[in-house]
């Protein structure tokens, strides 16, 4: 599984507030949700991002509610992989749980920067700047998770069982 | 190698004599929750994954607590949906306007969960249950699906940071000033992926509500979950309240900490956490002249009975600011009954205050007290994020209910004063 796409770069402690405030929340609609994915923080990334894109955020990313609804407009927006320096607990759990990739690589969150094209290799967690030249490697998944992640999600996991 | 509390539960609950931070199992839950917010997602989850009856019918609680009374259409077409569900499955712990209350407040009151309990919620608030001496801690939609399925769920043993309490609070001083200020300390992601296990001699003099309002806010640090030991008090609480009989787990003397943290509570103050998040804590009494629009005192955080009876001390008799809108929202109806019944509406009401039927509301921008452009809150909930009240340039500070009672009558962020 590999992603290609440029970057959109945040800072640390980016909230499930700000990825979708939960004024919208009265509805469970994956594609009127989205609409409104990173509203509070970055007004123009929805008419921006395109399929394959990639979000670079510094310490525990969407951290607060457990509203999956956060990764969820992330991914239904067409974003490829979220790499920050580290995810909040359920934020983490949920992405896994509905099949969202993301990332965990310190040096590759510092690094890159808004704009820079970026291919990731989900198979060998290797991710290349396209634009700097630079390859980071991140941690791979323990096995049981990768299990959750190729079944595209823990649901479909258990069906399989 | 010895376990901690939370070690000891999830091993028992995985059908294992040991378990280590870092481990990966799969254990067994006693109760699966979900809110009108997260449950919808869970059942559309559940039904796509041809998924048609649940593990247990008394061991799931749905709890309408959001945004009812329904704030509007879309709002109504959620409840419907649980409401629809919850019938269909037969869900015993089903609570609906009337019987309702804010989740983490009135799972303990009614005693639907208790100590020994591994349980998971759609809400990140579930944590609260650690002070009950259960593991519980907050997932998401799929999880919870998943979990109403198989009765299971996965996790990662978590290491742990030892909270030892030594002495007792001042009289000005409750459980959240205690949590805004280890949070202060060691931020919000301090504690991330790990239990907050609390010990020490200062934990007797602390109340249940206390426990409960400081094992709220262990995600506001970023940890899995809180726990307390089940002592007297607990056992107390737990009397004739549980449907289910306490197990009662302890830390063994050898258990591994990541860290010990000492906390004298004779210290503690009253303690503020500014915009933009619950880390960014000072003294109330050190903030000087920030003029407040609006009050909330409520929330899972604290909308309990002492909460009101804070309230009620500091608002008895006295006015509310001119310009100021102070909001009171028992937590659960039982709360509700009782400030009525104690009259403690009537001298919210002649304060000039109001009182709503209990909901989470305005503590996440729903409804029921929504900020506008450049307004400020002081509020006994427990985020402070961006936008989290209302409008994105809108500020929202954490306090307990006497810092917010005591603010709410000068108009300006105030220290309560030492009894």
């Amino acid at each position: 599984m590999k992603t290609q796409g440029h970057v959109f770069k945040y800072p640390d402690n980016v909230d499930t507030d700000v990825i979708i405030p939960a004024r919208y929340l009265n509805t469970a609609d994956a594609q009127e949700l989205a609409k409104h994915c990173m509203e509070d923080i970055d007004v123009s990334f929805v008419s921006r991002v395109q399929p394959g894109d990639i979000m670079v955020a510094g310490w525990n990313f969407g951290c607060g509610s457990s509203r999956e609804h956060a990764p969820l407009v992330i991914k239904t927006c067409g974003t490829g992989c979220v790499i920050a320096k580290s995810f909040a607990r359920i934020f983490y759990r949920n992405a896994i749980n509905i099949g969202m990739p993301i990332l965990e690589c310190e040096a590759a969150a510092e690094e890159i920067q808004a704009g820079d094209e970026v291919a990731i290799d989900f198979d060998t967690g290797v991710i290349s700047d396209l634009t700097t030249g630079k390859t980071y490697q991140a941690e791979p998944f323990p096995e049981f998770i990768q299990k959750i992640i190729k079944s595209g999600g823990l649901l479909a996991s258990l069906k399989e069982m | 190698m010895g376990m901690t509390m939370t070690q000891k539960i999830l091993a028992a609950h995985a059908g294992l004599t040991s378990v280590s931070a870092g481990q990966l199992i799969s254990a067994k839950l006693d109760i699966v929750l979900g809110n009108d917010i997260t449950t919808p997602v869970a059942i559309n989850e559940f039904t796509k994954n041809g998924f048609d009856s649940v593990f247990d019918k008394d061991r799931i609680a749905i709890v309408l607590d959001h945004f009812v009374p329904n704030k509007d259409i879309k709002a109504a077409q959620q409840s419907k949906q649980c409401r629809e569900f919850a019938c269909a499955h037969c869900v015993s712990h089903f609570y609906d306007v009337g019987k309702m209350g804010i989740e983490h407040a009135l799972l303990p009151e009614q005693g639907v969960v208790t100590a020994g309990d591994c349980i998971i919620g759609a809400d990140s608030h579930t944590c609260t249950y650690g002070a009950l001496g259960a593991f519980s801690t907050g997932v998401g939609s799929t999880d919870m699906a998943a979990g109403m399925a198989t009765g299971k769920a996965w996790f990662k043993v978590p290491s742990a940071i030892r909270f030892e309490l030594t002495g007792k609070l001042p009289a000005n001083c409750s459980g959240k000033d205690v949590i805004l200020t280890i949070i202060g300390k060691i931020g919000v992601d301090g504690a991330l992926y790990k239990s907050m296990e609390f010990t020490g001699d200062g934990i007797a003099s602390l109340s249940m509500d206390d426990r409960l309002c400081i094992c709220n806010m262990a995600i506001e640090a970023g940890a899995k979950n809180g726990i307390f030991p089940v002592d007297e008090t607990t056992l107390r609480y737990m009397e004739g309240r549980c449907e289910r009989t306490p197990v009662v787990y302890t830390a063994d003397p050898d258990a591994e900490y990541e860290q010990t943290i000492v906390i004298d509570l004779s210290q503690i103050v009253p303690t503020v956490a500014c915009p933009h998040l619950p880390e960014n804590t000072h003294p109330a009494a050190e903030l000087g002249d920030i003029q407040i629009d609006q009050v909330v005192i409520g929330s899972c955080t604290n909308g309990r009975m002492e909460d009101m009876e804070a309230a009620y001390r500091t608002l008895k008799g006295q006015t509310v600011a001119p310009g100021v809108r102070c909001i009171l929202i028992p937590a659960t109806m039982q709360v509700y009954r009782e400030c009525v019944e104690r009259g403690y509406v009537t001298a919210f009401l002649d304060a000039g205050a109001i009182v709503s039927t209990p909901t989470c509301g305005p503590c996440l921008g729903g409804y029921m007290g929504i900020l506008a452009e450049g307004e400020r809150c002081i509020a006994t909930t427990n985020r402070n994020f961006v936008g989290r009240m209302g409008h994105v340039n809108s500020e929202v500070y954490l306090a307990s209910p006497a810092t917010a009672a005591a603010s709410a009558l000068t108009g300006y962020i105030t220290a309560p004063k030492e009894v």
